[in-house]
Order: structure tokens, then sequence, then C-alpha cells
């Protein structure tokens, strides 16, 4: 087993840019947005960073490819600037990179930012993606609400769980992630909605309605990590610091062989287990205050729940229904709205994940400030259900 | 003894309401009020291609060595390429082997019986069983009769001379430039000569010349012949020719218009594949066709004919019809209704060749790879096996799983995308004996699938790259119950 990164790298500054339709804004703006903040939030100029990793998704309709689009926006002092992608995964990707460069001494300060601007293609959903040339052969002209809607299918399948069940305790996931991102003032969504106005909602992708897909937005993240000791040098306190950065990638068992029964994500398990380790936690039910998780469809959250050990496996839709990760339940999950409510902007979402935990660790959330949590985890899915990059990374305060 | 030694066909699910079109009609063409039956309606998935793949399934059955096969004629007058060998196609689809002669044919009614005796002059000369299969998928005006008429099918005989179900005896042909109706290259609506002239000065004259050569050469007089089958759209155009030819008038045998409609090129041999599911050992079958002059066949039906069932026969196909009242549906599923598609509809769908040509035998085939080691089966096939832990490295072989049993386990319908036949279905389909694919469903209604449900697959259209006019072709699955159904004993 590695030594793992616990308490190697702190956070030193974060910044997020405003979510949603960002009709005024481009790639840029939105990146200078969030690297603002972030830049203010860690007091340093940018000749103190020594290298950077630019994560976006969908480079045909937002910046383009390569580390130039970052560096040009920022205008960056020629360091080293790469482009990281990894589906939905990506922001994180960006942050194990950096971290990973701090933590090995190659660099005292480096920037992780991400970014997606996906309201410039004229259409809603997902911009259409290219995918090689034999996939587009064989495989169904497949779109994210159908790939995760089979969890459900196959979830309601394994469990014996009756469908109007499973329709409503997403809804509960769904109704819980609006409440909370009414109280987030960058989230795309602020508005609350009732379990009626989602269960009627029109089927995207059966069962899935509406309200169970997450915002297509546009948005930008970043965070500037380094050590611990460079983080006190420099007159911070309160760090919030990595205990965990696990990523588990598919290899085609679950798709290709007839072993996976399609109810779970077999990378999350993975990737959460490790992580648990790497952290050393050992309940992960009790040592986990918080968690922000990929909850790209309501349907994932639920067996999200599950696949982190936070729920027993088939006991996800009573937990749900229970409000054991509502905002005063026993883990909540998704207090900044989630990717259903804060939005979903693709290379920076897994950095938004982190901007929430870092706000709340540090007790600067506002109006949504959850009572002293000590350990937060990100769950950072790309891909589908059947063949995925999934990221489980875990911050805490300093020490704990 | 040359003859048929195997038979099949195809009929499309969806079957249009002859009285749907008919009202949707009725300002304009109010003539075709009492119009009965439904037509056979392809599918926005299928053509003459994978029709034609339908049928020899349906003829070859599900055994996986089909290496009997030696040469393939494919007959149609829609083939959907004018340049790359449709036959080739079929062949890929049907995993027959590379070394095989495969020829398209077409240019008249009648050149599924051209095909028939070709079959019959390869097989006679040693060149092994012959597969015959003919398809169409014709495109008529709104608004005409032949819209009505028309149907669309496929059919398949296997020529050989082991267990012949169906002895040739003999034929005749007329080849004359009778111009009862054209299609210009690049068209795609045939141009129709009145009919009274067509029926007197064509049909009564000319066909009557090769019956009577086929019956002749035959050594069988009209009077014995039992069946005698003669697709036309024109009423009792058959009897009046069996007349004409001394034939009995019960031997004139029922040309599907009810249930199918008149399927063209493909037609007599369509009929034929449904006769013969009940055709009794000594009889005597006359089949003939008109276009640009007439061909007959005449065959002696042999004592091994209840040895052979087709996969489904034209029966079970025809019992599992499902009556579409959209009259949009079918235009637009025959191209002749531009729906708007939104944004997602414009996505390019150019092929890439050599990557096709590099995975043919997965593409067409449907054939994935098994470990001689494990057992385990890819889809699709890989150097490197999945299994956990310890992947193995070329130890795959051919596995094909076309015709193994399958089931859902995981499904979606989503009105996301654009899709020609909303909402567009697809899941992961688990094979019986291994294999996973997450691929396209079709022929299917919502709420007809669930985890657990038996599929089949079908072969059929992916995506139509319409800039540069490539038709790319992959399997999909539906739904097995009306194989159940309908299944032979």
């Amino acid at each position: 087993m590695a030594q793992g990164i616990k308490d190697k790298v702190a956070i030193l500054g974060m910044g997020c840019s405003k979510f949603g339709e960002r009709w005024d804004a481009s790639p840029e703006d939105l990146m200078l947005e969030a690297y603002n903040e972030a830049m203010a939030d860690a007091g340093i100029t940018p000749g103190q960073l020594d290298a950077a990793w630019f994560s976006t998704h969908m480079d045909d309709v937002g910046t383009g490819r390569g580390g130039t689009p970052m560096s040009i926006a920022l205008r960056l002092p020629n360091i080293g600037v790469t482009r990281v992608e990894n589906f939905c995964a990506g922001g994180s990707e960006a942050i194990r990179a950096a971290v990973y460069a701090v933590a090995a001494g190659a660099c005292d300060i480096a920037i992780a930012l991400g970014v997606e601007k996906l309201k410039d293609t004229g259409y809603g959903g997902l911009p259409l993606s290219t995918v090689g040339t034999y996939i587009p052969q064989w495989y169904p002209n497949a779109v994210a609400p159908a790939n995760f809607a089979q969890l459900a299918t196959a979830y309601r399948a394994r469990h014996g769980v009756d469908a109007a069940l499973l329709k409503r305790a997403i809804a509960h996931v769904s109704v819980k992630s609006h409440a909370n991102g009414a109280k987030n003032p960058k989230a795309h969504f602020q508005k609350a909605v009732s379990e009626e106005t989602v269960l009627k909602a029109p089927i995207i992708a059966e069962p899935l309605g509406l309200f169970d897909c997450a915002g297509v937005s546009d948005g930008a993240a970043a965070v500037i990590v380094t050590r611990p000791d460079i983080a006190h040098s420099l007159g911070k306190r309160d760090l919030v610091t990595f205990k965990a950065l696990q990523v588990a990638v598919s290899n085609g068992w679950e798709l290709q062989s007839s072993e996976w029964d399609g109810s779970y994500v077999h990378t999350t398990r993975i990737a959460a287990k490790r992580a648990y380790d790497e952290a050393g936690i050992t309940k992960p039910r009790e040592q986990v205050s918080m968690t922000e998780v990929h909850d790209c469809f309501s349907i994932t959250e639920l067996v999200t729940m599950e696949d982190l050990f936070l729920s027993e496996v088939g006991h996800g839709v009573q937990d749900v229904l229970n409000g054991d990760f509502d905002a005063e339940g026993r883990i909540p999950c998704q207090i900044d709205g989630g990717l259903k409510c804060f939005g979903h902007p693709i290379g920076a979402s897994g950095i938004r994940m982190l901007y929430e935990l870092y706000l709340q660790l540090q007790g600067r959330a506002g109006a949504r400030q959850l009572a002293k949590p000590t350990i937060g985890l990100t769950h950072n899915l790309g891909g589908q259900p059947s063949q995925n990059v999934c990221s489980v990374s875990i911050v805490g305060l300093e020490g704990a | 003894m040359i003859g048929i030694t195997a038979y099949g066909g195809y009929v499309p699910r969806l079957r249009l309401s002859r009285q749907a079109v008919a009202q949707a009609n009725a300002w304009y063409a109010p003539q075709f009020g009492k119009a009965k039956g439904a037509r056979a309606m392809a599918n926005w998935d299928e053509d003459s291609i994978t029709m034609a793949v339908a049928a020899a399934r349906d003829c070859l059955g599900a055994a996986p060595d089909r290496r009997r096969v030696r040469s393939l004629y494919l007959a149609s007058d829609t083939l959907p390429f004018a340049e790359r060998l449709n036959s080739g196609v079929v062949a890929g689809a049907l995993t027959l082997d590379e070394d095989i002669d495969a020829i398209d044919l077409g240019g008249s009614q009648r050149a599924a019986l051209s095909a028939v005796a070709q079959a019959v002059a390869r097989v006679q000369s040693g060149g092994g069983d012959a597969l015959v299969i003919a398809a169409d998928n014709r495109k008529t005006r709104a608004g005409s009769s032949q819209e009505l008429e028309y149907g669309d099918a496929s059919s398949a005989l296997l020529i050989g001379t082991d267990h012949v179900l169906a002895e040739y005896l003999g034929g005749g042909t007329l080849s004359v430039d009778f111009v009862d109706h054209f299609r210009a290259s690049g068209e795609e609506v045939d141009y129709h000569w009145e009919e009274r002239w067509v029926r007197d000065e064509g049909i009564s004259k000319l066909a009557p010349r090769a019956i009577e050569a086929a019956l002749k050469q035959a050594s069988v007089p009209a009077a014995k012949i039992d069946h005698f089958i003669f697709p036309c759209a024109f009423a009792k155009m058959d009897a009046q020719l069996a007349k004409a030819c001394g034939i009995r008038p019960e031997a004139v045998v029922d040309m599907l218009t009810e249930q199918v409609g008149d399927s063209g090129l493909p037609h007599g041999l369509l009929v034929l594949a449904h006769l013969l599911e009940r055709a009794r050992p000594g009889q005597y079958i006359l089949l003939a066709q008109f276009g640009s002059g007439a061909q007959a066949l005449v065959f002696r039906v042999t004592d091994a004919i209840d040895s052979f069932k087709p996969a489904r026969g034209v029966s079970g196909w025809i019992a599992r019809g499902s009556e579409e009242h959209s009259y949009t549906k079918f235009l637009s599923f025959k191209g002749q209704l531009a729906f708007e598609r939104g944004m997602r509809g414009e996505q390019d769908k150019k092929t890439a060749l050599s990557t096709a040509w590099r995975h043919r035998s997965a593409l067409m085939g449907l054939v994935a790879g098994k470990c001689e080691v494990t057992g385990s089966v890819h889809f699709p096939p890989s150097r490197m096996s999945y299994d956990q832990g310890k992947p193995l490295q070329d130890t795959q072989r051919p596995y094909k799983l076309a015709d193994r049993p399958a089931k859902v386990l995981s499904w979606s319908a989503e009105t996301l995308s654009y899709h020609p036949a909303p909402p567009h279905h697809y899941g992961q389909i688990d094979f019986e004996g291994g294999g996973r694919i997450l691929m396209d469903f079709t022929d299917l209604d919502v709420g007809e699938v669930s985890a657990g449900t038996a599929m089949e697959m079908v072969f059929r259209i992916k995506d139509t790259d319409e800039r540069r006019g490539f038709t790319r072709y992959f399997w999909k699955a539906t739904p097995a119950r009306a194989a159940a159904a309908n299944a032979p004993e």
C-alpha cells in the first residue's frame, strides 16, 4: 500500500463562478471569475503559481483543446498548463494532478481550474459528443439520461423495488437538492420544488423525469493547493487538507461480462474503499460529516449512497425517504444543491464539489452552513454506470 | 434431384391499415374509401438488405454452420446501393463463407424467378447449394393505388440436392421490352401505363407463353397443376390467366393481399414459401411472374416436405403483425415526410470504412470472442479478455451471438435525442451462455420490455449518412414474444 496523500497538501484558496445559463459569459470570463476569487482567497500573486492543471470536457463547444485556453484567458506567466479530460470526473483529476505535484515537491503552489461552456450549442441537454470511429458503428446513439435511467430499471429488478416507490424516493432526492440550492446564491437553480412537481414532470428517459436530471450549466471553479507548512507561513489557519484522492476506472467488465447486475456502480465501491483506507476512515457512516456526490441524475445519488457504504445495499430507498441525506439528516448530501441545482459545468464540477466542502469545513457557507463538519467526501463520476471513471476524494480539517 | 431444400420469408411487423390511409387522403383521393385490410410496412430501420437477411435467417434457421451455402443470389428492385455489393452485406450478416459467389439481380418483377433459374443451373453444374433471396421495399406516391396495394416483404429459398422438399421440374422464360411500368435510375417511384392495356396486351398474351414453355419442359399438363402462383395487383388477373392456360380455378393461390399486399419482386417466392408450409407430397406447383416478359417455374412437392420447418415461416410472420394507423409514420419511414428533427438530428453519421472493414465480423455477423480458457464471451471481441485480475491475451475465438437467446438486463426509453421512431429504446442485453451488449431495441412499443424480457437479434439499419448516401448496419434487440407465440413445433 502506498503512503497515501493524507495531510500532505492543503487548500490555499478556492473560487467558483456563478453557475447557470451564462449567456453573458464566455469560457474565458467564467475562468477569470473563478480564478479571481481563488487568487484573492489564497492571497498570492500569479508569479507564485508553479504549475496549472486545466479541466474541460467538451472542448469543441467550449474552449478548444490543449492548455493554451487557460493560459491565455488568465495571462499566466508561461507556467506549465496541462489539459486534463476524464469525462465528468475531469475536475477531480485536475485537483489530483495539482495535489500530487505539490506532494511530490515538484511544485510549491499549483492551481487546478475547471470550466465548461455548454450553453453555446443552441439546444437543451448535454452537447452531442463523438466517440471515435468504431463505437458509433454498433453502440446506441446513447444519451446520459437513458444511460443512468438503466440504473433504475436494474435496481428495481435486483432489489424487487416497486416502480412507484423508487420514483418517489428519487423524487425526494431532487426535492432535497432544490431546497438546498435555494440557499445558494451561486446555484443555477435556486427554487424549491414540491414532490408533486417532480413526480408530474415530463419523462426524459423512462423512468427519469425532467427534475430527475441535473442542470446543464456554464461555470468554472478553481482551487490553489500547497503544502501545509507553506500555507501556515502565508498566515493561513483552519487548514483544509486532502485525506484521500482515489480514482477507479472501468476496464470493460461491467459492460461486457454478464457478471455485473447493473444495479450499482462497480468503480464507486472500489474507489470508496480505497479512499477510506487512504484517509484512515473505518466507519464512514460515523466519520464522514457531509458528501458532495455526482447526482447527475437522482437515481445516481440514491445508488451512490449505497456504493459509498453510507447506506446498506438495498436500503437506499428507505434511507433517502427517511431524510438521512437531507440538510438536517445524518450525513447531509448536496448541501449546495449538487449537480442538480448548483449545476453541472462538466469540467468544473469536481472542483465545485470541493469548493462546497472547503467553505463548510471553514464555516464560510452562509445560510446553508452545517454544524461543525470535520470530514467531507466528494464523489465525481464520469461516463455511465456501465463504463466510467469514478473519483472519490476526502478532505477534512487539518488533524481531523 | 434438384430443388428447394429450405424456404423462408419475412413480413415486417408493422401493418398499415388501408382504411387509415384512405381516411387520411379522403379529401384528395376519395376513390379509395372502401380499401380493406392492411399492407406490410417496413420499419424506419429496414430496407431490402435487412429484410433479405431476415428472410434468409428464416430459411437457414439457427444452425451456426452455414458452409453448405456456396452462392447467394439477391434479387431486388430496391437495393440500397447502386455500387457496393448488396448481397455482400447480406452474406456478411449471415456469416456465410467469404469464398462464396454473391450476386445482385434486379430490373424486373420476375428477377427472383430468374435468380432461382440461375441457382438451379449452378447446382446442376456442381456449384453447391445456392441461396436465393428476394426483397423489396418500394416507394409510392401519396394518394396512389400502389400506396395501398404494395407491401414490403422478402423471401428466401435454398436450392440444392440434399433433402429436396420441392423438386424443380422445368421453367420457361420470355424476355421482351413490354413496359407496363418503369423507374429510371435515381428515381424513387414507378410510372405505370394503363391497367387495361397491361392486362389485355401484356399479361394475357405474354405470360401464357412462358407458362406453356415451363409446363412443356416439366412434362406436366396444365390441368395437373395443384397450386398456381401469379402475383399481380390487378383483381382476378391470376384466375383469368389460369383459365387461359387450362389450369384448374381452385389451383389459384391466395396472394396475401389482405395481410401483406403485393410485395413486388419477392412476392412469388413469398407466396411459395407460405404455400410450402402446407403443401402435400406429389403436388405440382406452377410459379409465374410478369415483368419485361414473363417467367414460370414448375415444382413437384416431395415426400420430404414435412421434414423441414422455417424458423418462423411466412404464416408466423403474418400472425405477429401489429396494425399501424399512423399514415404520417408510414410517409416518414418511407422518407416522404420530413419531420422536424431538432439540432440533435444534425449529428454527422459519417462511417469510417477502414474501421468497418477491420471489425466486419463483429459489425456484420455479430460475432463475439469467446475465451477458450475461461469460456467468457466478449463483445466486441478483443485481444485481451476482461476476466477480473487475470486478463488473458489472444485466447478469444469467434463466437456467433445472432441466434442465441437473450434477455434484458437494464433498459430505458428516452425522448431527448433525435430518433426516427421515438422514444429511443436501448439497454443492456445478456446472452444465454455469456456475452453482453448495450444495444438499440427495435420493433417494440413503450411498456413492452422490462428487466428479464426475452429478446432476439435482428439485423437493421444503424444509421444513415444522408450527406454521403451511406447506410451502416448493425444488430438490434427485439422482444422475442412473437417467436414464442408462433414458434414452430
